[in-house]
């Protein structure tokens, strides 16, 4: 399935929700949306990975750079995900210890934006 | 017995191929249905890994996947990037990951290597045997 990308705001988050495959070919427009987004001024970012069904390493290192450039703007990132065989990907990598890992959009943009991530 | 080989251009688009052959392959081996996420991970790791080389070299030669269900499901997926590779490179840890100073694509390389290794039990990477280039083997087991 192809990479679907969708933005819609919530209060002060902006939501990214990211449907399909993330590897090595689609993930170059992946990074190029968080830039844009982070770029026009959003500094709460949440991703949604709900419809992801394939993420790769290539994947993780876009999430991972979009984490440390919000984190150097003073703002925050975080990743919604419940899937168990992406929670799995995150867990072997020691990335469920970088990001802020939240069951749903609910409970990301709950955290207050200041602590978030930081 | 059965061999399926498959090369492609050093292409990022060609991976998902790789993927989709290898898992359709490993379904018909026998390999068990909870392990094919794995399995499509792992080769898709072991492709991207060799199509990054292939580029950063300019090597136009095709990546090579060779899938086999003999006794078990193996894959080798052969790259010929003039490099002496091995999978002595250590896992990073948290800490590493969030670095500021760690680009994005040594991050990448060393996420890899984590899922690979995290993934396949019985993951081999060796120089080729003939001329330049790295093997990554991977086995899984069937049930037939």
């Amino acid at each position: 399935m192809e990479l679907s990308l969708a933005t819609r705001a919530v209060g002060e988050h902006t939501v990214l929700e990211v449907g399909g495959e993330v590897d090595v070919y689609t993930a170059p427009r992946l990074r190029e949306r968080l830039l844009e987004l982070i770029d026009g001024g959003a500094r709460h970012v949440v991703v949604d990975l709900g419809r992801v069904d394939f993420l790769d390493s290539t994947g993780l290192g876009v999430l991972v750079g979009a984490l440390k450039r919000l984190r150097a703007a003073g703002g925050s990132f975080a990743l919604v995900c419940a899937k168990e065989p992406l929670l799995k990907i995150f867990r072997i990598t020691a990335l469920d210890q970088v990001f802020p890992l939240f069951p749903t959009v609910d409970a990301a943009i709950g955290v207050d934006p200041a602590g978030a991530g930081a | 017995m059965a061999t399926v080989r498959l090369s492609f251009s050093p292409a990022p688009v060609h991976v998902r191929t790789a993927r989709l052959v290898g898992v359709a392959v490993a379904r018909r081996a026998g390999v068990r249905e909870d392990l094919l996420d794995e399995v499509r991970l792992a080769i898709g790791e072991a492709c991207t890994r060799a199509v990054a080389l292939h580029r950063q070299y300019q090597v136009a030669e095709p990546v090579l996947v060779e899938m086999s269900d003999t006794g078990a499901y193996s894959v080798r997926v052969v790259d010929r990037a003039p490099i002496e590779a091995s999978i002595g490179l250590a896992a990073l840890d948290a800490d590493q990951l969030a670095n500021e100073s760690l680009d994005e694509d040594d991050l990448t390389t060393g996420v890899g290597f984590a899922l690979l290794a995290g993934f396949v039990e019985d993951l081999q990477v060796r120089p080729v045997e003939e001329g330049v280039g790295t093997e990554v083997r991977m086995v899984w087991p069937v049930s037939r």
